[in-house]
């Protein structure tokens, strides 16, 4: 794992030193909120509904058990005893006092972490593949670039002030697991027919109010001219992106308006001149960063206490079936820590928690855990010899909870119970859906389905791209819930389609149980997905359960 | 005619712990809605909002929200404004922790 050079470190304090003197000024009464909002949102502190809240970045979700226990202290002395992981890789704390908030951060820098650029309309926090570097389908490891683009973009001198915020997403895997599709630049790791291994580009992918997939803007783009060809592409956008609109401000609005092949015209042009610019000296940082993402040593080892643990413990077995995905390494799996215990608050976890989870990762893990962007948490390299262990001591953590892939976990963001911009709640939808469908028994039985909850149109829990996706609004002073149906996060990125008219708060999981309902009533087989229904039947048939009987009441 | 006025409090964040927080009638920074000056006039409320604005040391965000009369004192309407009274829904925390 890549660790903070002395110019990262002086760097990061440097940055703390200066938000302290900031903090300070604006609670003497030196700085007025209009002076100091710009300066603590560069920090990643927000001001919501019932509190401050410190976003920290959680680059390309990997961490090492020291910075999770850090992160678990910092919930404890500073916060309330939780954090809350997002859709983005980071981790908020929800009640931060303003004048704690530089001490959190000194915490952070101590472990080499940081809030910088977790907000305002900068270049965020890179994301990646939270299998990655393990993966059985990886071409190659994407977090080394991940890297090299959290470095370059860091306190990037022309990139502060672009005309919206700005994400970017890779993956190294033949199968998306970062949602590349939707971020404004989306780099899928590729190999050419000559065999060579160089970067796919796509561009103004993006959710919120109007939801687009990414249009591929080079085909293949060689390794090493990452950096400039992005730098290309960010810097077209900061000259053409729009600023009279904050709504039609994003890449995907100027790729709308401008046309793909226009803004590719001028990227390349752009490109042939910066690539000369770089001489090399990325490269060479490259090589450098290569070195600390070094594949683990995973000899084999016997398979015994596995076998025997999986055929004789039903719940141990049907943990691994659902929750440890195959490792590129033979024997070993990666497994994934559900954070959705049925009624709990999707991506939550407790101080105690995290140090649960650090403990696995260094007796376990080789030292590595993941954060996922449908918010839980992974143990990338674990021998399937000590899944039985790590299963025991995971559910002694409240963490053992085996659902993942299924229909109780479920991405929700904050919504109306923290977020300032929310027009409704999440939560509580995503924890009366996980717990009633735990109750019914049905979720094994239903398999495979995605259901994404965002409290607001701009769509932070990925709504449109959820097999289920659920928005809620505020409709006359009420909350009101819309259902799209058929979105897809995948290689495969599709939006998801409205049912209809919404439905209010106590309404909505019933409207689920109707559509689950309809679903398991006419699917072909078991074997068939919901997804794979949804698109063999289409819209009819959930219409027809949600709204029929409304009808025939209306008409009677 | 003019469309009827709906009565306002003033409300902001408090700018230390970033509470939500509402303006009395003498004055003070009140945690409690129930304690909010009850304004029933226009042009009353936009003064009231312009002061709050003003003490930038104390709070953050001041705004009007609509309220209505209550047996203890003015209450929320809308539901935004019944849940900055309260807390989460998913934990005990915030004002009704207290």
């Amino acid at each position: 794992m890549y660790s903070y050079n002395e110019f990262d470190e002086a760097f990061v304090r440097e940055r703390v030193a200066q938000f302290r003197a900031q903090v300070e000024r604006r609670i003497d009464g030196s700085l007025t909120e209009d002076e100091f909002k710009p300066l603590r949102l560069m920090n990643g502190l927000y001001l919501q509904l019932h509190a401050y809240m410190l976003r920290v970045a959680i680059p390309y979700g990997t961490l090492n058990p020291d910075q999770m226990r850090q992160l678990a202290m910092i919930a404890e002395r500073w916060d309330k005893g939780y954090g809350h992981f997002t859709t983005r890789q980071n981790i908020q704390y929800n009640w931060p006092a303003l004048k704690d908030v530089p001490d959190m951060l000194d915490a952070l820098a101590d472990v080499g972490m940081h809030a910088i650029q977790t907000s305002g309309n900068t270049i965020r926090n890179v994301t990646a593949d939270h299998f990655a570097g393990a993966a059985a389908d990886e071409i190659e490891d994407p977090r080394p670039y991940a890297e090299l683009l959290r470095q370059w973009s860091t306190d990037h001198p022309e990139f502060q002030f672009l005309p919206r915020k700005f994400k970017i997403a890779v993956s190294g895997a033949k199968a998306d697991r970062a949602v590349v599709r939707a971020h404004d630049i989306g780099l899928e790791i590729v190999k050419n027919d000559a065999g060579e291994v160089g970067f796919r580009v796509l561009v103004g992918g993006g959710l919120g109010r109007t939801p687009m997939i990414g249009k591929v803007i080079r085909d293949f783009l060689p390794k090493e001219d990452l950096l400039p060809y992005c730098e290309a592409v960010v810097s077209v956008y900061n000259l053409l992106g729009r600023r009279d609109n904050k709504y039609k401000a994003r890449i995907k609005i100027t790729v709308h308006e401008n046309g793909i092949d226009e803004v590719r015209r001028q990227v390349e042009e752009r490109f042939a001149l910066l690539r000369e610019q770089f001489g090399g000296a990325d490269q060479e940082l490259l090589t450098e960063i290569r070195a600390a993402f070094a594949a683990p040593d995973l000899p084999a080892r016997p398979l015994d206490a596995f076998e025997r643990a999986y055929n004789s413990d039903p719940v141990f077995r049907a943990w691994a079936d659902t929750n440890v995905t195959e490792h590129a390494a033979p024997g070993y799996g990666l497994v994934t820590i559900s954070l959705k215990a049925h009624g709990q608050t999707p991506g939550d976890a407790t101080g105690d928690q995290m140090r649960v989870m650090a403990d696995l990762g260094e007796a376990f893990s080789h030292g590595e855990l993941r954060i996922s962007h449908e918010q839980n948490v992974i143990l990338p390299h674990v021998h399937k010899s000590d899944l039985p262990e790590v299963h025991a001591r995971l559910k002694a953590a409240g963490l053992g909870t085996a659902n993942v892939g299924l229909i109780s976990d479920i991405i929700a963001c904050p919504g109306m119970d923290y977020c300032a911009l929310a027009t409704a709640r999440s939560i509580p939808v995503a924890q009366q859906i996980a717990t009633r469908f735990d109750e019914l028994k049905l979720e094994h039985d239903i398999g495979p389905l995605k259901i994404k909850i965002s409290g607001c149109i701009n769509a932070c829990g990925h709504h449109h791209v959820g097999h289920i996706g659920i928005l809620g609004l505020d409709r006359a002073g009420v909350e009101n819930y819309q259902i799209t149906l058929g979105g897809d996060g995948t290689e495969d990125a599709a939006i998801g389609t409205r049912t209809g008219p919404g439905f209010a708060y106590d309404q909505i999981v019933p409207a689920i149980e109707k559509i689950i309902g309809a679903y398991l009533d006419q699917r072909d087989a078991p074997e068939e997905t919901f997804l794979q229904f949804y698109k063999r039947v289409g819209m009819d048939p959930f219409k027809a359960a949600l709204y029929d009987a409304e009808e025939k009441q209306r008409a009677a | 005619m003019s469309r009827q006025f709906t009565p306002k409090v003033v409300t902001a964040n408090a700018l230390l712990e970033g509470d939500v927080v509402y303006l009395t009638e003498d004055d003070r920074w009140t945690r409690e809605h129930r304690e909010a000056e009850l304004i029933e006039d226009e042009a009353h409320a936009q003064i009231r909002l312009v002061d709050a604005s003003a003490r930038a040391d104390e709070v953050v965000g001041a705004y009007l929200a609509d309220a209505i009369p209550g047996p203890n004192g003015p209450e929320p309407v809308h539901f935004r404004e019944v849940f900055r009274t309260r807390g989460p829904s998913n934990y005990a925390h915030g004002k009704q922790a207290d």
